[in-house]
């Protein structure tokens, strides 16, 4: 029921990021000031964007839920969520390594961005211990749900937050990831964006897929014993 | 539901009363952590964001006490039965749970912040009142509401204990931002109030989307 359409959903993700690389190291140009450590941008900021779209999936997923108490929403949250801190790993990882290359420090506190995304990717790590710690099944997936809807609102407040603390002390360079971006490095970012989301929804539909088909098979083995 | 409400909260502040088991352990666990500061940081006074920030911390610390706690009746002795069987709204054992966490918090700051003057606080607590009070009453309602919350969702887990500092504390991040950074001007050699309405802003904004949300997922929790 989930792997319909996973085949070219699959070709298109291995079409869009090759074309990212290909862009991303021979198309657009080395940053001025930063140089070829810049190009790290296009995995990094993608991955965070998708990660924040995974979560607040996760979010509405889990409404979903709640509201149908159909269980396979329940299921499309948890993957969502799953699937998005692998991700922000990734991103921590990522943006640590272009902080230690450009500013010089692995870790930066007056960068909001980075602090609040910490803070976020803190609280979704605690979505497998709770998930984990609840036999019941079905009171598993409703309490996983009222996780997921309270960190989904938690997360804009946060960067509310986290962005007040900060916005005194230092002045904000954000047009860097955003509007003012030269045109190839524009298209070069928005296709990297696209292979991460496109890359995000095929693994998603697989692990689903793959849920799905151990549960089935879980089910035929008990019925086939009480068969026999 | 009023009623309701109000016979649950009666029911937890006698039983607080007659046990003396949270706000105790929660005032002696602050006055701990100023022992703990006091030695961490080699300091005898502080002032300024290093105040503050002491004085929150240990407040939130000590806000895990209570938030682990307060459905400690009703998952030990079978009471969660008990309620669920009763016709009792889910709105009103939130409002219950949450007032009293509330009053709890408000118990714990009325010794554990003089304490703090006394102790740690350089400049003295005069400069910092009424203001103080306002931030106080703010962030306690914003821990309020994400305490109960937490605490439903923590409570009929198996690692529980564990669950509610790690899911508690990062929910907290922004009330500490807002709290400890309005009281940092409070708490200088020379007190000034300084972009406190933009805190309070916040605060205030932080409580009303917690309190809003908990409102509306508390129905999905504690079931069967």
């Amino acid at each position: 029921m989930y792997s319909k359409g996973l085949a070219p959903l699959a070709a298109a993700t291995v079409v869009t990021l090759t074309t990212a690389f290909a862009l991303v190291f021979f198309y657009a140009p080395n940053d001025a000031d930063q140089g070829f450590v810049q190009k790290i941008f296009y995995v990094h900021v993608p991955m965070a964007i998708v990660a924040l779209g995974g979560f607040v999936a996760g979010g509405v997923f889990a409404i979903k839920h709640l509201r149908s108490g159909d269980s396979s929403w329940d299921m499309r949250s948890y993957v969502a969520i799953h699937q998005s801190i692998i991700l922000g790993l990734g991103v921590l990882v990522t943006g640590a390594i272009w902080a230690k290359a450009s500013w010089g420090h692995w870790w930066v506190w007056d960068e909001p961005v980075l602090v609040s995304f910490l803070v976020v990717f803190l609280l979704y790590c605690v979505y497998y211990p709770l998930r984990f710690s609840i036999e019941d099944r079905e009171r598993q997936a409703r309490y996983s749900s009222v996780f997921a809807i309270t960190a989904g609102a938690f997360v804009p407040l946060n960067f509310v937050a986290v962005r007040m603390a900060e916005s005194f002390t230092h002045p904000r360079v954000l047009s860097q990831t955003g509007g003012d971006l030269p045109g190839d490095m524009r298209l070069t970012f928005l296709v990297a964006l696209q292979g991460m989301a496109l890359l995000f929804v095929t693994l998603w539909k697989l692990e689903l897929t793959a849920k799905h088909a151990s549960m089935q098979l879980k089910k035929l083995r008990n019925r086939a014993r009480v068969a026999a | 539901m009023i009623a309701a409400a109000r016979t649950i909260l009666r029911k937890d502040l006698l039983i607080e009363l007659r046990t003396k088991e949270s706000v105790p352990a929660m005032v002696l666990f602050s006055i701990t952590v100023y022992v703990l500061f006091h030695f961490g940081l080699d300091r005898d006074s502080l002032d300024g964001e290093l105040a503050s920030g002491v004085l929150w911390v240990t407040l939130l610390l000590a806000a895990v006490i209570g938030v682990a706690r307060l459905f400690a009746a009703e998952r030990e002795q079978g009471g969660i039965d008990g309620l669920l069987l009763s016709p009792v709204d889910h709105t009103a054992l939130f409002v219950a749970k949450a007032t009293a966490l509330f009053l709890f918090l408000t118990a714990v700051e009325l010794v554990a912040v003089p304490a703090f003057g006394l102790l740690l606080l350089g400049p003295g607590l005069g400069g910092a009142f009424p203001e103080l009070v306002a931030v106080l009453a703010l962030g306690n309602l914003g821990v309020a509401a994400v305490g109960a919350l937490v605490s439903a969702l923590a409570a009929e887990t198996r690692a529980h204990e564990l669950i509610v500092p790690i899911l508690l504390l990062p929910l907290l991040v922004p009330v500490l931002i807002a709290c400890a950074q309005a009281t940092e001007p409070l708490f200088r050699q020379e007190a000034v109030t300084e972009d406190l309405g933009r805190w309070l802003g916040l605060l205030t904004l932080y409580d009303v989307v917690f309190v809003l949300l908990s409102v509306a997922v508390f129905d999905f929790l504690l079931e069967d």
